[in-house]
């Protein structure tokens, strides 16, 4: 029940690999973790869903904030590897539309 | 009347606790025969429930309870979530909720309005009690016996 995120660089991207659970528990932790990285103009900001095993609207929400921060920064944001659960909340909510997700691993799509 | 078992579980009003909601009815719901997407969009829904509990717990006071009652009939698992702090609008909420639009402005997008729109997208039937404190009542059944779902239902919040 916790979350822990690992951030490695390479090159202009900056990878952020999460494992465990995002709920408004873990949340501002991941916000205060993401946040700083959008906000560096250039800045590729790949978010490895793989060992994400649950989220809710309040990981959305980061991710909103994130997406936002990008457009005002001039970054970019990808999230990847995310499984069929937590790929089914972007869908619901429409963020599928606006946010660039792979979810080729999980998905077999 | 039809018979249900009822499980009741209180926890402080504190976002660390959530997980432990979450373990507590997917135990319930495995129990029940739930599969494993429903028991994942349970946990969804009940957690959005608490956090907006929690949320509403810290804007009055910093403190306080959550109570979360379960359901467990046959054929449905009913969840209740209780804050017993005041009240919030209603109104105000509904209005706010639902799915992203591709002709919105990404700067109007709602970072904290997905919780309500999530609970309702996930659940066979949800409800509002704003009278005293705020109660949502959500229902799930189970698909085998789906049957009935627009009878008539005692409710355990009567």
């Amino acid at each position: 029940m916790n979350l822990t995120i690992d951030v490695s660089h390479k090159e202009d991207v900056a990878y952020l690999t999460l494992v465990g659970e995002v709920d408004a528990f873990t949340a501002p932790k991941l916000k205060d973790t993401i946040l700083p990285l959008t906000k560096e103009e250039g800045q590729v900001v790949e978010v490895d869903f793989e060992q994400v095993n649950y989220m809710d609207s309040t990981g959305l929400g980061v991710f909103i904030s994130a997406l936002k921060s990008t457009k005002e920064h001039n970054s970019e944001m990808k999230l990847i590897h995310m499984q069929d659960r937590v790929y089914r909340l972007f869908k619901i909510t429409g963020l599928t539309e606006i946010m660039n997700i792979d979810s080729t691993v999980q998905g077999g799509m | 009347m039809e018979s249900f078992d009822f499980v009741e579980v209180k926890v402080p009003a504190k976002a660390e606790y959530i997980g432990v909601v979450r373990l507590s009815i997917s135990g319930i719901a495995n129990r029940m025969g739930f599969t494993f997407e429903d028991i994942e969009d349970l946990k969804v829904a009940i957690s959005e429930a608490i956090t907006n509990a929690v949320k509403h717990a810290y804007k009055e006071t910093g403190e306080g309870e959550i109570t979360i009652g379960f359901g467990i009939y046959e054929n449905r698992l009913e969840v209740m979530v209780a804050d017993h702090g005041g009240s919030f609008n209603l109104g105000e909420i509904k209005e706010d909720i639902g799915p992203y639009k591709q002709d919105d402005d990404i700067e109007e997008l709602r970072e904290g309005g997905f919780g309500l729109f999530l609970i309702d997208a996930l659940m066979d039937k949800v409800e509002i009690n704003s009278k005293y404190g705020v109660i949502v009542l959500m229902t799930k059944y189970l698909h085998e016996t789906e049957v009935g779902q627009d009878g008539d239902q005692i409710s355990t919040s009567q």
